[in-house]
């Protein structure tokens, strides 16, 4: 599979830079190395979700107990967790650091992606949710301790959009 | 049984536990008993109590961690069960007032009304300890065996569609939210 074991590293190397122990995942396919690093670390809280909006009240307990956190999920989780940003994150000022697989964009083969792929960035505007695109191996550590950065001085979520440049090796 | 009557029975054993609570009569009824920095009330966001519970079990593993939850928040977030129990935090006690009815906006029956079990939903989503309670003695029991036992517990209460005569509190959510975690972190300090 040419999901980039490079790229997921780098990012996960970035995740324990920033202090990052507890992250919750569900499993797509860009994220598969990612999770599995997760999973093999013992010094990292992985909990695998039944969907994605439970990572915020995750997340935000995790804020409460003094745990840096981070969410991994495909732009489809992003729209199933919605209220939960709104009602919750927003709400209650709680820093999420959302690692989100942008599927549905430029280079999308899979048809059931390509709508989530319309309105992800337009739902995030929408929201007022500062985002950034992850798409290239020399900027990823800074740009995700900097998002972490943000996340925790505004309390707020800040998206970081993994983009198809970077997690996917064409064959 | 009233919900009112099973926070008063447990009053006292919540003072060292972090407390999450959902919306509505829930996080009033509480806070009409005596609000105190471990009570953290959610009061949005339907069915992320349990989840914001787990979250602190996980990064706070030494610590009783009680959350109460409702029929209504609990049928909007079922994964929530098996989330819990894939982890099974020991000292996370999950409590559920079922009073068949999403009452905080006026009263409308919830599925446990005709039939559905969550007893038995907890239960098959593998939570190692799950009860039903139907009178305040033997909530203060479930609640008590809970916190010592050691092991995750989903307590479904079964009560009285009534609530409190204001929702409203006087304390906003977002002082709540930081006087909540800066509890934690001084307990934690010392």
């Amino acid at each position: 599979m040419p999901v980039s074991a490079t790229s997921s590293k780098l990012i996960y190397e970035a995740l324990k830079e920033c202090d990052i122990r507890l992250v919750s995942a569900l499993p797509e396919t860009w994220l598969v190395h990612l999770i599995r690093l997760t999973d093999e670390d013992p010094g990292m809280i992985l909990v695998r979700l039944a969907k994605e909006e439970e990572g915020v009240g995750v997340s935000a307990g995790a804020h409460f107990a003094g745990v840096k956190s981070a969410m991994l999920m495909q732009n489809h989780g992003f729209l199933a967790s919605i209220n939960g940003i709104v009602s919750f994150a927003h709400l209650y000022k709680i820093p999420l650091l959302m690692l989100i697989s942008y599927r549905g964009s430029i280079g999308e083969r899979d048809p059931w992606q390509t709508q989530g792929g319309n309105v992800t960035e337009p739902l995030l505007r929408a929201l007022g949710i500062p985002y950034f695109f992850l798409d290239g191996l020399e900027t990823v550590k800074r740009q995700i301790r900097q998002a972490q950065t943000l996340a925790e001085s505004s309390l707020q979520p800040v998206a970081l959009l993994l983009t198809r440049a970077l997690m996917w090796e064409e064959q | 049984m009233l919900r009112v009557d099973c926070l008063r029975s447990v009053y006292s054993e919540l003072e060292n536990c972090f407390v999450v609570t959902i919306m509505g009569a829930v996080a009033a009824e509480l806070h009409s008993l005596g609000h105190r920095p471990n009570f953290f009330y959610l009061q949005h966001a339907m069915g992320l109590a349990s989840s914001t519970g787990l979250g602190l079990a996980l990064c706070l593993p030494e610590q009783t961690v009680i959350i109460f939850d409702g029929d209504g928040s609990l049928l909007m977030n079922l994964g929530s069960l098996s989330t819990m129990a894939r982890y099974r935090p020991k000292k996370l006690v999950h409590v559920v007032f079922d009073n068949e009815s999403l009452l905080s906006v006026g009263g409308f029956p919830t599925a446990t009304s005709t039939g559905t079990d969550l007893e038995g939903i907890a239960r098959s989503s593998g939570i190692p300890r799950v009860t039903t309670v139907r009178s305040v003695e033997s909530f203060k029991t479930a609640v008590t065996d809970a916190v010592k036992a050691n092991e995750l517990t989903t307590i479904i209460a079964k009560v009285e569609a009534k609530g409190p005569v204001a929702y409203v509190t006087d304390l906003s959510l977002l002082e709540n939210r930081f006087q909540f975690r800066r509890h934690i972190q001084s307990l934690k300090a010392r």
